[in-house]
């Protein structure tokens, strides 16, 4: 591989080709899930299952095929870590996938990509011919008898909504990217009906570190309740944006000092379907309890309109809904064009009330998370930018 | 269509399904394949899909309607996607775009008359760090300005 100039405290961290794989195969999978439970990894995508509670579950189901999905399908406003996983570490979310073949009984592994990212099929199914190669995937794996796993690739099509796993799942199968109501679950009943664990590119590569260096020491980073290390993206108003790996708990303000953000006004934590954090709350920390996030990190800085990003990200949503469920289909539509009243300076209160009203019952009532996440930023921005947006100027800060 | 279209449409759709295996899970990846060779899948191919593979037309289309890079209308050789969320939005996308526009003759949603480019807007395209990105086909293009996208096109023509 070629030479890793990137430094963090975990997945950054030195690792040696195979290892995770090689010592996963000397332990029982009871040991693997106990190091997994002692971690207390969650899931990287931003919704933070536990990632133990998944794998025992999957484990402990009895059925004739087990799949492991890698979750590739990074779609969220302003995230690229899967991308330079992808690109320069694929050994930890492929060795990531066969460890959790091992542990949970599966013979097959399918990353979904996608269809965005079609420019690293190559490199990906060549480190996958690599990897077969190197009895890292195929028939009786490092020698050990009876564990067989194999991965394959597949594609998407520009769906942002097939990030969400039932959605994912119903693609893999054919069909239209649609969310499928939960329970039941993927650990229970997921790719072809069968138990699937679906886990995010970063939850994946975070396992072979896991094991090789076990779970007290991955604990070791980040806070109680949010352990180890986390990949953001950061882009926006900066000098130095790009993908960093910091510990979990880091102060947003410690954040826009190392990336060398000035002036800044803004930063919208967790892309389109998160929330923008005002200047007075830059003191608050990134960690599951406090602001959690898939990684998402954008700056804006005095001379952005906040109206023009809130407006960016109701078109994104408007176009990405699915239109399976009312809440969402119709939901963002309204929020939208609530937007563009404030903008023409062609409003009510009473009724931009009643829409940060709709947005609560979208949260509740929409299908998949796109549609309960997609309020977030609608609220979060006309509440903790009012002065600005509400000044009769279209939100046009003055100017 | 011609019957030797036809003809020649059946055997290619033949030879993916026995790529990809007989089943309804292979449908997107047949899909694709069609996709990525014709720059769109025709009603004919739609149909031939739907009877190799045992299931209704109308899901076939069903399939192809959801997803943004599949169509059922022919679309240029080279698909030119730049990116128009935020990260990109502010680094100065609005100055490519219309730098394109005004390049290719067409508007965003349309295709140049000899059917060499369509211009279409993408949602994040994972580039956010080094904004304007764009995709054609399937190669990325970032940190774009007005005149470096101009000569990527123009190199393409």
């Amino acid at each position: 591989m070629e030479n890793k100039k990137r430094k963090g405290p975990v997945i950054f961290s030195k690792y040696n080709t195979g290892e995770g794989v090689k010592k996963a195969l000397s332990l029982s999978r009871e040991d693997i899930l106990f190091e997994l439970r002692d971690s207390k990894l969650k899931g990287r995508g931003g919704a933070g299952f536990p990632t133990a509670t998944k794998w025992t579950i999957v484990a402990a189901a009895l059925a004739e095929q087990k799949y492991v999905i890698c979750n590739a399908d990074e779609g969220e406003p302003g995230t690229f870590k899967d991308r330079v996983l992808l690109l320069e570490y694929p050994e930890l979310v492929f060795e990531g996938m066969v460890i959790a073949g091992y542990t949970i009984g599966a013979t097959k592994g399918i990353v979904y990509l996608r269809g965005e990212y079609e420019y690293m099929l190559k490199s990906l199914e060549d480190y996958l011919e690599v990897m077969r190669n190197d009895n890292l995937l195929g028939k009786n794996i490092l020698g050990k008898s009876n564990f067989d796993f194999d991965i394959s690739i597949r594609l998407g099509s520009g769906a942002y909504v097939c990030g969400e796993e039932t959605a994912l799942i119903e693609s893999l199968e054919g069909n239209r990217g649609e969310a499928r109501n939960r329970p039941p679950y993927p650990v229970n009943t997921g790719y072809m009906g069968m138990p699937t664990v679906v886990n995010n590119v970063e939850t994946l590569a975070s396992i072979p570190h896991i094991v090789t260096k076990g779970g007290e020491w991955y604990r070791k980073h980040g806070t109680d309740k949010s352990t180890g290390s986390k990949l953001f993206s950061v882009s926006g108003d900066c000098d130095r944006p790009g993908v960093y790996e910091l510990p979990w708990g880091t102060k947003i303000s410690e954040l826009l000092k190392l990336v060398g953000a000035k002036n800044t006004k803004a930063v919208q934590v967790g892309g389109a379907s998160g929330v923008c954090i005002p200047k007075s709350q830059f003191e608050r920390s990134l960690a599951y309890e406090d602001v959690a996030t898939g990684g998402s990190i954008m700056i804006f800085n005095e001379s952005r309109n906040m109206l023009h990003i809130l407006k960016n990200f109701m078109e994104f949503f408007v176009e990405e809904s699915c239109g399976q469920c009312t809440p969402c289909r119709i939901g963002n539509v309204k929020l939208l064009e609530g937007v563009e009243m404030i903008e023409k300076g062609e409003y009510k209160f009473s009724y931009i009330n009643q829409l940060k009203e709709l947005g609560k019952t979208m949260q509740v009532a929409s299908k998949c998370g796109l549609g309960q996440s997609s309020p977030n930023s609608f609220i979060s921005i006309l509440e903790n930018f009012k002065e600005e947006i509400f000044n009769g100027n279209g939100g046009g800060n003055g100017k | 269509m011609l019957v030797l279209e036809k003809n020649a449409m059946t055997e290619e759709i033949e030879l993916l399904v026995a790529k990809y295996g007989k089943n309804r899970s292979s449908l997107i990846p047949i899909l694709q394949d069609i996709q990525r060779k014709h720059k769109h899948i025709p009603d004919f191919a739609q149909q031939e899909v739907a009877r190799l593979l045992d299931i209704h037309p109308v899901e076939v289309f069903s399939v192809i309607s959801f997803y943004s890079f599949l169509n059922t209308t022919p679309k240029g050789k080279y698909i030119v996607r730049l990116c128009q969320t935020i990260s990109c939005d502010m680094q100065g996308k609005a100055a490519v775009a219309k730098a394109i526009e005004r390049e290719l003759g067409i508007k965003f949603g349309e295709t140049t008359r000899d059917n060499k480019f369509t211009l279409e807007y993408a949602n994040c395209v994972g580039m956010c760090d080094q904004g304007p990105a764009m995709i054609i086909n399937e190669r990325v293009y970032s940190k774009l300005t007005a005149e470096k996208a101009v000569k990527i096109l123009n190199e393409l023509k």
